[in-house]
Parts: structure tokens; sequence; C-alpha cells
């Protein structure tokens, strides 16, 4: 197995598991908006599994026609020009997975999630993990993993943050932190990422509402 | 020799001739008490008819969508890169319906036709339609040929507000609706640019009123400029310059030299305006320009479109182009906003293009690759 195919299948087992968590947390039958689609798998699987009436937005043209295939519901439209065009409470509930770290302003994304969508799902990778801080401790170097796999020059991803960072924005915006899931690949992180989620998970799962 | 065909092509194809004897209300008031519609259709009905698709023209455009009527013919139909087996309309699949609109000037009734109450050409009498009056002669034309439901309606510009026409008054009569560079009312930048061609065409003192068949003469000057005002609208300023630049055809700028200069922009726009008044209607350019200006999707539903778009049932594909500024990607959107509004199926793409509105009939690999899918995912159904 050459390293891309061990990346690719990494990526499809962690979105494999964030999509089983995501599935469990949405109700049957309602109405989802998926930010940054990618080729559809979720929603897919949310309406083949839950008989949920989603669509998904996304810009990457070949992910559009992947998602057509499907038979999917899929915009054109890029999420940094924002959700203005999506009414107040719109959805039952937004998603948005691996995307987060993308965006221009996550902090306003969040705030317009939690506007188009009575509900949100936010999974984002942890730069807080200890391997991402032994890359900047002790090689001096940006971080690069399977998971994300970009130089710090050519990554989509320019606004990391850890689980800990996160939690802080919430607060900060007033969001309430339904639920949280930490996913952790490896054996040994599986078991310590109860104890230390932000050390040892790899990605978290967040479920929030708007705070009362 | 017979010469053959491309493989993807259909080929050698037939107009014909259907002919309706039962009294047509129009939006206007009036009515037309028979009427003929000239269609092709490519591909075969299969037992339950529960393939068809049709395919609903633009401004000046006819039944002659795909394939050749001759083996000599230079130029295939308007859509024949989008119409034919494995293609994106694929004739495998699907018995693919095209027409001529009524009021149009290719065979099926219109301002040039008889008026069986005078014997003498229509002209400035022929009713005038709105997209509502085509889609309801559409409707016939599907009874007729035993269509109770097609696969889709696919329209691009004019055509599309057909197809969505279809989608809000006929309900239960189609399964897909495809909206490729349209919108759901014009701008008054683009009504603009209608009533100039049309100013243009009323100048021509061969225009006689409309009358000008009964006067045996033909506005053909106006009507080339008209021509040449929408052909500049249908492609983008980096379509044009990339094309013909500031090229000369004729004539120098050297010092000295009295000769005029005349650009290869100018030159080009002149042919096209003479190609198309030597075998286009002045009165059809002018119906059909006045059915643009007049349809408004949601005016009959209280001027709200999702209420409008809330009578739908079928999925929707809308697509726009990146350059096309006479029926800009944001009235696409507007579509498609109030679609997802009224909770509908829809999925929509904005297609990188330099050639503006008419990149709806250019083969470009993006627009071919998901139109391609998203008929798959029809044909999938049958």
């Amino acid at each position: 197995m050459n390293s891309s195919m061990a990346r690719n299948s990494l990526l499809t087992t962690q979105l494999r598991t964030d999509l089983d968590v995501i599935q469990a947390w949405i109700a049957s039958g309602s109405r989802v908006l998926d930010l940054g689609c990618g080729d559809g798998t979720l929603l897919q699987s949310l309406r083949d599994n839950k008989q949920v009436n989603g669509y998904g937005l996304e810009i990457d043209a070949s992910q559009i026609t992947a998602c057509i295939s499907k038979g999917l519901n899929v915009i054109d439209q890029n999420l940094d020009q924002g959700l203005a065009n999506f009414s107040d409470h719109s959805f039952d509930t937004v998603v948005m997975t691996q995307a987060l770290q993308t965006m221009h302003a996550p902090d306003q994304v969040l705030q317009e999630m939690l506007r188009v969508g009575e509900e949100c799902i936010v999974t984002f990778p942890n730069f807080g993990h200890w391997k991402a801080r032994w890359h900047l401790a002790v090689n001096g170097r940006m971080p690069v993993s399977d998971l994300l796999p970009y130089q710090w020059y050519d990554t989509p991803n320019i606004h990391f943050c850890t689980f800990n960072d996160f939690e802080v924005l919430c607060r900060e915006l007033n969001i309430h932190i339904i639920r949280r899931q930490v996913v952790a690949e490896t054996a040994v992180g599986r078991l310590l990422k109860d104890v230390r989620p932000n050390l040892f998970g790899d990605t978290a799962i967040y479920h929030l509402r708007k705070g009362s | 020799m017979p010469k053959t065909f491309a493989k993807d092509s259909v080929g050698l194809v037939e107009p014909q001739t259907l002919h309706f004897d039962q009294p047509l209300a129009l939006a206007c008031g009036r009515s037309l008490d028979a009427y003929d519609l000239v269609i092709e259709t490519y591909g075969n009905l299969n037992a339950d008819g529960s393939n068809a698709v049709l395919i609903c023209h633009a401004l000046s455009s006819h039944h002659h969508a795909a394939g050749y009527h001759s083996e000599d013919d230079r130029k295939p139909g308007w859509w024949d890169a989008y119409i034919g087996p494995g293609k994106p309309i694929d004739t495998n699949q699907f018995f693919v319906v095209s027409l001529n609109n009524l009021g149009g000037c290719h065979g099926s009734t219109g301002p040039g036709s008889i008026n069986p109450a005078t014997a003498k050409p229509w002209g400035k009498d022929f009713p005038k339609l709105r997209v509502r009056d085509w889609v309801n002669s559409q409707v016939r034309l599907a009874d007729r040929l035993g269509i109770n439901q097609w696969a889709a309606i696919i329209g691009g510009s004019l055509g599309g507000m057909q197809a969505m026409r279809w989608a809000l008054e006929y309900p239960q009569r189609l399964r897909h609706c495809v909206v490729i560079a349209s919108a759901m009312k014009l701008t008054a930048q683009n009504i603009a640019f209608n009533e100039t061609a049309r100013q243009a065409i009323y100048a021509d003192p061969g225009f006689h009123d409309g009358d000008y068949l009964a006067a045996d003469t033909y506005p053909k000057d106006g009507l080339s400029v008209a021509r040449m005002i929408g052909h500049i609208t249908y492609l983008s300023d980096d379509g044009m310059g990339q094309k013909f630049g500031r090229d000369i055809r004729a004539g120098s700028f050297e010092r000295g030299m009295d000769e005029p200069v005349e650009f290869q922009i100018e030159s080009y726009l002149r042919h096209q305006g003479s190609v198309f008044s030597g075998s286009f209607d002045a009165n059809t350019y002018i119906l059909m320009t006045k059915a643009l200006d007049y349809f408004d999707l949601a005016r009959e539903y209280d001027n709200d479109a999702v209420k409008a778009f809330s009578h739908a049932q079928c999925k929707f594909l809308v697509v726009s182009f990146t350059t096309d500024w006479r029926f800009a990607p944001e009235r696409s959107r507007e579509i498609v906003d109030a679609l997802i509004g009224a909770n509908k199926a829809v999925s929509y793409a904005e297609i990188e293009s330099e050639y503006g509105h008419d990149a709806f009939l250019k083969p470009i690999d993006r627009y071919y690759r998901l139109f391609t899918e998203y008929m798959k995912g029809v044909s999938a159904q049958l």
C-alpha cells in the first residue's frame, strides 16, 4: 500500500466514523444543509438511512458532479460568501464536516449556521493533538500528517484551532454545546482521548445550538 | 455515395407537421381556432410512454435541434452537441421531442401564416403570445403524442421559462425540469435591449407597420440591426476580445491612408445580421422578444417565487454560465433560492465559460459531464 492509498483509506475510515456519529445525532425526516458537502457521502447516507431532505453546498466542480450522479441536491455556492440567501431557521440541522478550518471567518460561519439551522454539527481536526505539538515543539516545523497532508504554503486549512480554542469561541458567541464526541484513530489514542481529549483526540464532532 | 454521420449523431431527421383544430384560448383573451406545430423527434417512445423529453427552444430557434436534414447540410441542428446517442440527452434512452413554437417562422403557425378569416398573412394581427400559450400548445402536443408525463422538460434562456411554466401549471406532467441560462423575469436592462432591437425593425421603411408581406416588402435591414444588438449581448466582452480583438479586416491606420478601416467585429456582426435577417421573420422576432419581456414567473402567485414554486412537483437542475450577462448567474441563483425556499429538489451549477449567454449551446466539458450525470439519473428512473 503506497502512502497516498494509506492516506485515502485513513480518510475514509475517519469519514466513516464521523458519519456514523453525525447520522445518529440527526432526527429522521429532518431538513439538513451540508456545508462543503464534498462528493455527497454524508447526504447520501442521511437520505438512504434517515429519509433526510438535504441540500449540499459545494464549489468543487467534480464534487458537484459526483453529488449529481448520486441524485442529491447540490448547490454551487462559495461558503466564504456567506449564507445570506438562506432564511432564518429554514433547516433543522446545518452540518459542516472538516471544513471550518478552511473558512476565512470561522466565527461568522458558525453564527450563520445557527441562524439558518435550529442546530448545527461541526467537525474539525484537532491542532492540539500531541503529534501536532510534537512536530512544532521538537522539529520546529508546521505539522504534516496523514489527515492533514499539506505544507504550510499550500494548505487550504487556514484557521486551525484546538478543541479548547473552539470551546472558548463557543462561550464567547453564546453557543451551547449539546454534546461532543472526540474521535481518535489509534488504539492508544482511543484509550486516552477521554482522559485528555485536547491531547489525544484527532477530530471532534460538536453538536451545537444557540445559547439561551 | 451516402455520407456517413458520426456515431453519436441522430443522423438524418425529418420534420413533421401536426395540425390541431381545437381552438386554443390565449392569455391575451383571443384564441387560435386551428394551428400547425412543426416538430422533430429523435429516439423511440417506450411502451409505457415514460421516456419522453421535451426540448423548449429559445428566442430565435426552432424544431431542428439535432441531426441533419440532408447529407449536404453543413451544420447539424442547434443543440446537436447535447442530443444524440450517448450524449447527455441520450437518444438511446429518451424519446426527444423538439418543436417550433407557435408564432415561429419555421413552419408552425405564426405571423407569416395565412389568417383563415382574411385569407391574407396574419402580419401584425397575429395574437401576441405569452410563454403560457406556448406551454398550453405543448400540452396539446404531448396529448397528441401519447405522452402523459415527460421524463424531463429542458430549455435554455426563453426555453427555460417554458420549462418552469410547465412545472408550475402542469406539475403532474413532468418529473424533471432543466433550466439553463434563464430567469424568472427579465431585468429592465434586458427589456431595454429587446426594445432597442424592436425599434430597429420598426424604423425600417420596409416594415409597413408589420404588414410587410401584404405590401411585398421586408424590413431586412432593421432585422439585421436587431440581430446585431442581440448578438452583442449573447457574447461576453472577454470572449469577443479573444475572438476578434481590434483586428482589422480592411484598410489601415497608416498616415496618409484615407481608406476606411473596418474591424473584424464589424464585419462579423454584419454577417450575422445579414444571415439571420435572410431566414427569420421580423414579426416573429417581435413576438418572441415581447414574450420574453412579459414573462414573470410569480406574477400570478402574488409575486412570490417561493409560493409559485410550491406548486411544482418535479426535480430541478439549474445551470448558469459565469460570463453570461444577458441571463446572469444571479438570475439563476434567484430561481434556486426560491426552489429551496419551497423545499423542492434542486441542483445548481455555475459553469466557467467565456461564451456569454451563448454558452448554453456550446460543448463545454464541465457542463457536458454534469448534464450527462443528471440525465443518467433521469433515465435510471424509467
